[in-house]
């Protein structure tokens, strides 16, 4: 198995290794780097619980190939916010019963930061589209549907206090 | 409605107290099976058989043991030289751990190949040679009777044909004379297909023999390790796996619906694996394999239900032909094969029924899982509230109007069913009324008349179901064996902190906050000074874990049980701290004080400090109890659901417009977490519904074995939902409670199906198998114009 040198930065970090060339992203991060924040939950791009941010693009980890991050910057769900905080998702989710068994749920985060970075006050339909490629089989959605809503606001009231 | 007895600080019961187990998952640090990380483990995958019936000619690993970093490829005659080879089912069929000369379902696991990763043993897998002869499958059940159908358990003694059980409940002989004297009969033969619980996180374990102390640590998806801890030493014993050997930890669950309650081939070779290899061996299904292995439901319900011509009804009856796969590997209590199906005469009052099942094998997975209903609920449910939505249409009558005529009575209960349940309680005229006033019924039904008037097709479908959950009374629930009691021990520490452990084991449900109020309730320890933890065999008092809405009822009302052993205990040392008499000494909330003089107290704190310091002379010292509770009952919540939805003529498109679902789940202990219990069974009820349903072809394909064809909701799919309650305590319970996170799952489907049935009424279709999706709405509705 041929193997390459990657570099790219994680959360914030710069990380070198040497990869084969069929490595996973998801498997780079899950068990190389030991960072399981990052959830497998299928294995034909359906479920969404292996999303992270590429160069801040939401992207389903499961379907990338290690090589291929080479030089990108990448987010997952350990590095969203500072140790002891939350961030806006992170509170939302929590105050309103967004997750149940936690699994989707940081896919499901991670996609949601995207969906608010290019829509940032969404309508109900438009989160429900929004997040259609992340399935979440404990919630009905519902409140998670509520969380990103709630997310939008806090986080239009910080941009606001930041201008 | 419920009145909170304790502040919002102390968070007892009927606070929507935000959820203590959230942060490590908002955060990435959840630990589930597959983030289990070992020194020196090794992975394991199996191959899967691509045929559903065949001969194993011959298996040949010398390819895959020659890639480098494989070290054993594992098969059924290595497993035999243990006796290891079969395992008994939860229902005392036998199950197959590894093949020795056939397979009997298409993936059934063949062999296991073990490597240093899980890239090198996918290698391994794919260089396995395995030589099939390939038998014509039955997948039929219908079939699996005929006389010329193949013998597919020759291994079982005594087995003449594909026959498993026969199974019947109630009065034959007047059931059958009441529906030939009535004025009217509805048949229908309706069909519950095969679904799968579809979790995010599939099953897996990670297992760890350590040669030199001889102890098996495994970390398993089990929604029940202890009793899988003594299956375990059951079967294993013979090769030195001994109950005190095994420690079983189950840590987080991601989902688990039925699907990770019972013990799958995988979870055995593995542990096989690392007790011959001495290494910690991993194995995780992936999707394909977590889809196409174990099902729930897959019943064919032939019904019949008669009434008076004013719609009051006399007998209902329904015969089941009941799919099992290749072997019965039903989850369900060992006196009951079909589980709780004879709760199937629902809501309503009337003297006769009968129901019987006839279980068959098949060349399918085995399974019947019991997905979220406490065993197979799911279908008796459907079953009955079809049908008398059959019974409306047929007589013309409002379907809500014939509940109504039809429903058990408020003061009927405890209620003795025909079949024999007695039902603790139940307001289903108040719940129903809710249910309408919330969706706005008589609205709709104007809405309904002038959209008809105009060509255009509404339905709106009811649902008034009955559950029953909480298994249960020792005296009649066991799995293997073992009573299905659950039990809780709570220890407060010397500053009046305190930890709990359980029985049980949350997949989703919250009960690190849940528990933690019922504690906070019954003893004024707010609910953040409570530490809740499961899952561990080696820590936890023993249970039968968590599944059947079994958890507050059993396990919850042990530890309201506990807390009262522990304020009786607390009295007694109040008492010497106040030097007064016990007889003077009384409780409110969080304090004992003196009778009459209220300034004189001590609070729980003080009184957990004195249990291991100034305990009265010849106490037992400390401040903790266990319990384990038997319930007198089961508890059966009820609900009314109403589903408004508008079909496309020409598409045949379905929109769910309202969904409005009101649950009586007895007293509430976060209605936070009800509610969202409620939301997310409602998306599984909408699921099978209209989504799903493994489908075979004639050689026992599987023709959507991934998501990408097994249709699981997405937010787009799941309607807004809306919930709300009725609240009728249960009588028997120390708290009052129910349980609630199944009712929605069994619920949903019939109301969902009413309401697309009856918005097709017009064109003259009278009944649809679920799922009904746009395809088969649309076929029906170019049949019936064809017929018309």
């Amino acid at each position: 198995m041929a193997k390459h040198t990657v570099t790219m930065t994680i959360n914030g970090e710069s990380v070198t290794a040497e990869v084969d060339s069929r490595l996973l992203l998801v498997h780079f991060i899950r068990e190389n780097l030991d960072m399981t924040g990052t959830h497998i939950g299928c294995d034909t791009s359906s479920c969404g619980a292996c999303t992270i941010l590429i160069d801040g693009k939401s992207v389903k980890s499961c379907t990338y190939l290690a090589v291929r991050a080479d030089g990108a910057n990448i987010t997952t769900i350990e590095g969203i916010a500072a140790d002891g905080t939350n961030h806006p998702l992170q509170q939302a989710f929590h105050d309103q019963h967004g997750l149940h068994c936690g699994f989707c749920t940081p896919g499901m985060i991670m996609r949601a930061i995207d969906l608010l970075e290019t829509n940032p006050n969404p309508t109900e339909e438009e989160i429900r589209w929004g997040i259609s490629g992340n399935l979440c089989r404990c919630t009905g959605y519902n409140n998670i549907v509520k969380s990103v809503q709630q997310a939008a606001k806090e986080m239009a009231k910080e941009k606001e206090a930041t201008v | 409605m419920f009145s909170c007895k304790t502040s919002p600080e102390v968070g007892g019961m009927g606070h929507s107290v935000k959820r203590k187990e959230d942060a490590r998952f908002l955060h990435g640090k959840g630990n589930y099976t597959d983030d289990v990380k070992l020194p020196g483990m090794l992975s394991m995958v199996m191959v899967r058989s691509p045929y559903a019936y065949a001969k194993i000619k011959s298996i040949n690993k010398e390819k895959a043991l020659a890639i480098d970093g494989v070290l054993a490829v594992i098969t059924g005659e290595d497993l035999a030289q243990y006796n290891l080879h079969w395992m008994p089912t939860l229902l005392s069929d036998t199950q197959m751990v590894l093949p020795t000369d056939t397979v009997m379902h298409q993936s059934q696991e063949v062999c296991a190949v073990i490597a240093t990763d899980r890239y090198i043993a996918v290698d391994g897998a794919e260089a396995v040679d395995v030589q099939y002869e390939p038998m014509q499958a039955i997948v039929d059940p219908f079939k699996a009777l005929d006389d010329d159908a193949p013998l597919l358990r020759p291994d079982k003694e005594g087995q003449k044909d594909n026959h498993i059980y026969h199974w019947e409940r109630g009065d034959k002989a007047k059931t059958e004379a009441a529906i030939a004297a009535a004025d009217v009969v509805v048949k229908e033969r309706i069909h519950l297909p095969r679904i799968h619980v579809a979790s995010i996180e599939t099953c897996g374990v990670v297992a760890s023999y350590d040669k030199d102390t001889e102890k098996m640590l495994i970390y398993l998806t089990s929604q029940a390790p202890h009793a899988i801890r003594t299956i375990l030493a059951l079967v294993a014993g013979h090769v030195g796996l001994s109950e005190e050997k095994i420690r079983i930890i189950a840590p987080d669950i991601g989902g688990g619906f039925g699907g990770k309650v019972p013990v799958y081939p995988g979870y055995v070779v593995a542990i096989a694996a690392s007790f011959l290899i001495g290494k910690p061996v991993k194995w995780i299904e992936d999707r394909s394999e977590n889809l196409v292995n174990g099902f729930a439901r897959d019943y064919h319900m032939d019904c019949e239900l008669a009434a008076t011509k004013d719609g009051k009804i006399q007998a209902f009856k329904v015969s089941t032909l009941a799919d099992h796969g290749y072997t019965d590997s039903s989850a369900n209590p060992s006196k009951y094969p079909t589980g709780m199906f004879s709760i199937c005469t629902g809501s309503y009052d009337y003297e006769h029924a009968f129901a019987e099942l006839d279980a068959v094998y098949t060349n399918k997975a085995p399974g019947g899982v019991a997905y979220r209903c406490s065993f197979r609920v799911t279908e008796a449910v459907h079953a009955i509230e079809r049908m008398v939505d059959k019974l409306a249409a047929e007589l013309q009558m409002d379907p809500a109007e014939i509940r109504f005529k039809n429903f058990i009575k408020k003061d009927q209960f405890p209620y003795a069913s025909p079949l024999g349940w007695s039902y603790d309680s139940g307001d289903y005229d108040a719940t129903l009324k809710k249910a309408m006033e919330m969706v706005g019924y008589d609205d709709y039904k104007k809405e309904q008349a002038e959209k008809r008037a105009q060509g255009k097709l509404m339905g709106i479908g009811l649902c008034t179901f009955t559950e029953v959950v909480g298994a249960g009374p020792s005296k009649d629930f066991d799995i293997l064996g073992i009573a299905m009691f659950d039990s809780a021990e709570i220890r407060v520490h010397p500053t009046g902190k305190a930890m709990a452990r359980f029985g049980t084991k949350s997949q989703g449900q919250g009960h690190e906050t849940t528990y933690a109020q019922i504690l906070a309730e019954e003893l004024g320890i707010p609910y953040t000074d409570i530490e809740i933890e499961e899952g561990d065999t080696d820590t936890a008092p023993y249970g039968l874990g968590t599944y059947a809405s079994r958890s507050t009822p059993t396990a919850g009302a042990a530890a309201a049980i506990a807390a009262r052993k522990l304020k009786d205990k607390g009295k007694k040392i109040a008492a010497h701290l106040l030097e007064v008499s016990e007889e003077d000494i009384e409780w409110e909330v969080g304090k004992y004080f003196v009778k009459g003089a209220p300034e004189k107290s001590k609070t729980i704190q003080d009184v957990a400090f004195a249990a291991y310091t100034n305990f009265p002379p010849g106490m037992e010292p400390g401040f903790e109890a266990t319990h384990y509770y038997d319930p007198p009952n089961l508890t059966f919540p009820n609900g009314a659901y109403i589903c408004v939805v508008e079909v496309d003529e020409e598409t045949g498109a379905i929109d769910v417009k309202r969904f409005v679902a009101i649950d009586d789940c007895g007293n509430i202990i976060n209605p936070m977490i009800v509610e969202g219990q409620v939301h997310g069974g409602l998306t599984q009820g909408i699921a099978p519904a209209m989504y799903e349903g493994i489908e075979y072809d004639d050689e026992g394909n599987v023709l959507n074995g991934t998501l990408m064809d097994y249709l699981v909701p997405t937010a787009v799919e799941s309607p807004h939902w809306e919930t709300g309650h009725t609240i009728t305590p249960s009588p028997h319970h120390p708290l009052g409670a129910k349980g609630v996170a199944e009712s929605p799952t069994v619920g949903a489907p019939p109301a969902i199906a009413n309401a697309i049935i009856d918005a097709l009424y017009p064109l003259g279709i009278k009944h649809l198998d679920i799922p009904i999706t746009p395809a088969k709405v649309w076929e029906a509705i170019q049949e019936a114009k064809a017929k018309a």
